[in-house]
């Protein structure tokens, strides 16, 4: 078959669609779900910018069939931040330590580290940069970034 | 209120809707009806082409149209892309066609474009389309295609030398006779490609009725590419409107004004409905314009005392295939020549010479950064040679503080004199030694030495030309609800103009941020613009929102003082209202005021105003151009058996005169130096003998990581321009500039014990092991 | 930059899967996607049929007898931090830090990686330095390839184009012994241009065991036993070894490419590998 029915939750809500086999999950994502945060930066998978978390694990959007996702759980970065939306400690981290200028590896750096840092508190400076590295930002030099960082793992080791 | 903002780590406006996943890049936008473009392109450097089939591409269910050369509108003025910036020095010019009509001169040049139901079956249609290529001969090599009997890019052209161009001031031929010594030097700078994170981007929207196109552009000049659509497709410029949305990224390859822009605005109108192009990372590599090489051969002169007395010398610089964006990366390369040294004799002439490779054009820093790169490399070189330490054959010769305003004797592209207005370039030598204990550093390098460690320590000295005018326009507008409306025609792809526009407003009218609004990178909402680059928006919009908002703020107080019946003495602006100064319950709002100057029903305006609302505009621009400056440090250490660079520590001075959000000039000072980094360390865009590019996918092609890069420590002095009433700078290059010539200089340093001349960069692990010449260590 | 068309399978048993290889002509299989999906989207293969092996949840489980017995389908990222690798093959969870990134480890299977058998893997040389047995199936049945066999040619494992790997079996070293794993890379988690594993077992200052295997400097990765046999039963001495691996090291043909070339892999080679025995012995 080359034309699928899928269904998978994203930030919560169910999401269905027709796709193409060879349609991946950011096109999914972006076009038929109307969540253009996710962005597509190489479509092979060394920017990170189309990271998204599928069943816990941050993915690279670019690299999965939206086919696969199906019945799978989806957060994207719209799905960060709180339902009254309230920022997730990553967001405010971002914009206190000016961990973005375009903007366009963001959605990528805190879906990312929002993963990782689940997974791993309490971590240094030099683990967190090598965590970063699958994501590439061309406009900050990322020290913003891994400073945003270590502040919302801060935060979020007291919760 | 009376809170301080200009100067105030003020978080950006612009982050709200980022952080969300709120943004809105060119791709982001789905019209009805839309269409999806993709484009056939050359896999051959130099060939002439003759196209045998598109019926097959045609006929693909979900194909709308496929366009060629031979199917443009003959309404166009020219089929051939026009020149951007043309200038009668250019010998020989050479522009792509549209759609390549007989000739390709570059692996990437378009060929044919597909529009259809999605990008993925476009993509299948151009797989469709038959090209027969002939081979010719391929220009690859900057040197061979210098030649008078090089391999000639373009088969009508005699030679492939674009234009000849030189900076010359002094008398280079005395000061070299009466010099006590001289010292050649000759190397090669390579400058990679843009690699925002959003690649390009255009969505043309013709609406038939109203009779105009709406072009959006992951563009960095949206009012040139309005003027440039407008005349190749011969159509009033007031019919078209350009928006730049969110922008992932410029970096200066988005400055320009590409075929894609013209295209898309032709299949629009043809098709009569919205068509996206989105620039895949692929065609990033081949289609969006780069940096590459640059073979520089320079003489200095120089007295014992280490004092540089004449330097001359010729750079041949590699421009690729088309010259689409004219001459400005090869100006900017010679015109900031000597940089922040005292050399008062100075010959280098520059050949562009065309070759079969992607067009080169300004990226972050234009030819600033090899500028700097060669007078780093020039100081070091003789400082080796006279055995004086790099850091005090700076200070032998840097500007002093009392030849300001210097002027070196070279001339800007708009033939005024160069003028450094303002700086303290000893004083930051000073401070980035002490940041980065310079002194102590020699002891600890002489230890690591003795324990088979290489450490190495570089410096760099800059100037950058900036905030070049002639304006970068707000408006400031108070509407009826006592918010403010900014209009600008600065275009944003993350500098955070924005926020740095409402600071200045929010001082001047003592109103709080979030009442401000900036509308920007719209020709639809601001009359005329020039576009971000050369660090230029900042200076030009802080002068201009704080001109305008003053003259609103006096506006206020005028018609506040004829309807409170006060001497304007008596007033103040203050939290959004004109108040009576002695008394708290005499005042007028804002909303009011503009009320006022808006009404709903006939009236009168008050006497002494005939314009409409409560509004000004500024096209304030500086005197002349303000010079940024810094002082940059570098520690690395070397490993010399695998030829790996570790980055210890790297520090930053940066002078940008007043600042207006350090945040905002930090972020971007810290991104330049990391481009930099890469650039000395990793960027290469490889092209083979038949000029195929070696390196299209970010697994050849190497951007620097987080998990490289050290801590970068930055300060600041603030030496105010006279060259403007605020005192500003431009802030956005002025860490690219230096970085690669810090980087290289340190690099050196560290291999000091075996005598090693770095002559290019990248360096890669590999040239390192070849400079050490391991072969003896390996023996060990 | 989007993948050309093509019919997509997710088959629910092992059965059912190797049917369809045995069925259709011209397919790929689909495990972690994180190599074969950036060819697809640049349109390097074009295949008819995809065939996404992840629902085989059998393919994905560890376990230990007197061997170990790892799925083709398990994540690196599950191999990194199970407790039974950490025990048994703890070069395999130093040699994954050097793998990718952990976005990528959440997909990339080890499977995937030695299918795809790049020159310069290292879960294929970890592989190696166990002579591990490579279980293939298909319609017809099993069999077993030992992992010296496995690499035919440049990124060409001898499998069958109907067979799908379903396991690696590793006998684990017994007694005391040392692991090294050293690689250098440009950047986290770039392809390694050159790399070394080393086991090393020493008793009484002698080396009376050793397993080397070498990646990204010739065509496929593969055991160093020409350096294996030299070492073998020498005393160790580190100048003594960096002596005796010069003349096996001179014998390797480097690959040499337009991004790097064979002298500077040789050079680096060196390096590594006495690295990597050092780090070994210094564990042992």
């Amino acid at each position: 078959m080359q034309e699928h029915e899928v269904q998978m939750q994203v930030n919560g809500k169910v999401v269905s669609g027709k796709v193409e086999s060879r349609t991946h999950l950011g096109d999914f994502l972006r076009q038929s779900a109307g969540l253009t945060g996710t962005h597509l930066g190489c479509e092979h998978g060394v920017c990170g910018a189309c990271t998204v978390i599928v069943d816990g694990d941050a993915v690279r959007s670019c690299l999965m069939l939206a086919v696969q996702a199906d019945n799978c759980e989806v957060t994207t970065i719209e799905g960060i931040a709180e339902a009254d939306g309230t920022l997730h400690p990553l967001q405010e981290a971002f914009r206190n330590n000016h961990a973005l200028q375009c903007g366009f590896c963001t959605a990528g750096m805190i879906t990312s580290l929002h993963a990782f840092l689940s997974e791993n508190p309490n971590r240094s400076e030099t683990e967190i940069r090598e965590a970063i590295s699958g994501n590439i930002c061309r406009c900050t030099g990322y020290q913003g970034i891994v400073s945003a960082a270590m502040e919302a793992a801060e935060k979020l080791a007291k919760r | 209120m009376g809170v301080r903002q200009i100067g105030a780590r003020v978080q950006r406006v612009e982050d709200e809707n980022l952080i969300r996943g709120d943004g809105k890049y060119v791709d982001d936008i789905q019209l009805p009806g839309m269409a999806y473009a993709a484009f056939l392109r050359s896999s051959m450097a130099h060939a002439k082409i003759k196209i045998t089939d598109i019926a097959a591409a045609q006929a693909l269910p979900g194909v709308y149209a496929v366009l060629t050369y031979d199917t443009l509108p003959s309404s166009l003025v020219s089929k051939t892309q026009l020149e951007t910036y043309p200038a009668p020095i250019i010998k020989q010019s050479v522009c792509p066609d549209l759609l390549a009509s007989e000739e390709v001169a570059h692996v990437g040049q378009a060929i044919a474009m597909v529009i259809a139901s999605s990008r993925h079956i476009a993509e299948d249609a151009c797989e469709l389309i038959q090209v027969d290529y002939t081979a010719l001969r391929v220009a690859v090599d900057v040197v061979e295609a210098a030649k008078p009997e090089g391999p000639l890019a373009h088969s009508h052209l005699k030679d492939n030398i674009a234009a000849s161009i030189e900076t010359k001031f002094g008398d280079v031929e005395t000061a070299f006779s009466e010099c006590d010594d001289t010292l050649k030097l000759s190397f090669k700078q390579h400058r990679g490609g843009c690699h925002a994170m959003e690649c390009r981007g255009v969505l043309g929207d013709w609406q038939q009725q109203l009779g105009e196109l709406t072009l959006y552009s992951s563009t960095q000049c949206p009012y040139l590419v309005r003027r440039m659509v407008s005349r190749q497709l011969d159509c009033p410029e007031s019919s078209i409107r350009v928006i730049a949305p969110d922008v992932g990224g410029g970096f200066g390859p988005k400055a320009g004004y590409y075929p894609e822009e013209a295209l898309i605005a032709i299949a629009t109108k043809e098709l009569r409905r919205p068509i996206k192009w989105t620039e895949d990372r692929r065609e990033h590599f081949t289609a969006t314009n780069q940096q590459r090489d640059q073979i520089w051969e320079l003489e200095v002169g120089f007295k014992k005392t280490g004092e540089i007395t004449a330097i001359k010398g010729h750079v041949t610089h590699d421009s690729g295939a088309f010259l689409n964006y004219g001459l400005l990366l090869s100006a900017t390369t010679l015109m900031p020549l000597p940089g922040p040294y005292k050399i008062k004799n100075l010959h280098v002439t520059l050949n562009t010479v065309y070759t079969n490779t992607v067009s080169t054009s300004p990226v972050r820093g234009a030819g600033r950064p090899n500028a700097a790169y060669a007078m780093d490399r020039v100081i070091d070189a003789v400082a080796r040679h006279l055995s004086i330490d790099p850091a005090d054959m700076r200070h032998i010769n840097l500007v002093k503080n009392e030849d300001f305003p210097y002027q070196p004797g070279s001339k800007h592209r708009n033939g005024s004199m160069m003028t450094y207005d303002s700086g303290d370039y000893t004083g930051m030598l000073a401070m980035v030694k002490e940041m980065a204990d310079y002194d102590n550093f020699r002891q600890e390098q002489k230890q690591a030495r003795a324990n088979g460690k290489y450490l190495g320590i570089g410096l760099a000295c800059f100037i950058e030309d900036t905030g070049m005018g002639p304006y970068e326009g707000v408006n400031v507008r108070i509407d009826v609800t006592g918010n403010v409306i900014a209009s600008t025609g600065a275009a944003s792809q993350g500098q955070g103009h924005a926020t740095v526009i409402a600071q200045v407003i929010a001082e001047q009218l003592d109103i709080e941020i979030s009442k401000i609004r900036v509308e920007s990178g719209d020709t639809g909402k601001f009359p005329h613009g020039i576009g971000a680059i050369g660090s230029r928006t900042g200076v030009n919009v802080g002068l201009s929102a704080n001109d305008a908002s003053g003259q609103v703020k006096k506006k206020a107080l005028k018609l506040a003082s004829i309807l409170l019946d006060k001497h304007e003495d008596a007033l103040e602006l203050s939290d959004g209202a004109v108040r009576v100064r002695s008394d708290s319950n005499q005042f007028i709002t804002l909303a009011d005021l503009a009320l006022q100057l808006s009404p709903a029903v006939a009236g009168k305006l008050p006497d002494g105003f005939d314009s409409a609302g409560l509004e000004a505009v500024s096209y304030l621009s500086s005197d002349y151009m303000p010079h940024s400056s810094g002082a940059n440090i570098a520690k690395v250490e070397v490993d010399i058996v695998t030829g790996g660079i570790k980055i210890l520590d790297y520090y930053v001075v940066h002078d940008c005169g007043r600042i207006l959000n350090p945040m905002i000039v930090d972020g971007q000072i810290i991104g330049g130096v990391v481009h930099g980094i890469g650039n000395a360390m990793f960027e290469q865009m490889v092209y083979d003998d038949a000029g195929n590019p070696m390196t299209t996918n970010y697994g050849d092609y190497l951007l620097p990581l987080a998990s490289e890069m050290p801590e970068i420590h930055v300060a600041h002095i603030e030496t105010p321009s006279p060259a403007n009433p605020m005192g500003l700078k431009g802030a956005g290059e002025g860490g690219t500039i230096p970085a690669i010539g810090a980087m290289i200089n340190a690099i050196e340093d560290a291999l000091t014990p075996f005598d090693a001349y770095i002559a290019h960069y990248p360096v890669t692990p590999e040239y390192i092991v070849e400079l050490v010449d391991s072969e003896k260590i390996a023996a060990e | 930059m989007k993948a050309s068309a093509f019919t997509y399978h997710k088959p629910n048993s092992l059965e059912d899967a190797l049917g369809l290889l045995q069925n259709e002509e011209d397919a790929k299989v689909l495990a972690g996607g994180q190599s074969l999906m950036p060819m697809l989207n640049m349109r390097f293969v074009q295949p008819e049929t995809v065939i996404d092996v992840n629902g085989l949840d059998e393919l994905a489980r560890i376990s230990v007898t007197d061997k170990l017995e790892i799925g083709a389908l398990t994540r690196q990222k599950t191999l990194a931090k199970d407790p039974t690798i950490k025990q048994h093959l703890p070069i395999m969870q130093e040699a994954l830090t050097w793998v990718g990134h952990f976005q990528t480890q959440s997909r990339g299977t080890i499977g995937g990686s030695l299918c795809h058998l790049d020159p310069a893997a290292e879960l294929p040389m970890v592989a190696l330095l166990y002579d591990a047995e490579l279980q293939v199936a298909s319609a017809s049945g099993i069999r077993s390839i030992p992992m010296q066999e496995w690499a035919l040619a440049y990124m060409m494992p001898s499998i069958g184009p109907d067979e799908l790997l379903t396991k690696i079996m590793i006998k684990p070293w017994q007694g005391s012994h040392g692991y090294g794993f050293q690689e250098f890379a440009r950047r986290h988690g770039d392809f390694a241009i050159a790399a070394a594993g080393c086991l090393i077992k020493i008793d009484n200052n002698i080396i009376e065991d050793i397993a080397i295997s070498i990646g990204g400097v010739e065509d496929v990765p593969r055991r160093f036993t020409e350096c294996e046999d030299v070492l073998r039963g020498m005393r160790y001495d580190i100048d003594d070894i960096k002596t005796h691996v010069r003349e096996p090291l001179s014998q390797i043909n480097y690959l040499d490419d337009s991004l790097v070339t064979g002298a500077y892999r040789r050079r680096l080679l060196k390096g590594l590998l006495i690295r990597a025995i050092e780090q070994a012995a210094s564990r042992s």
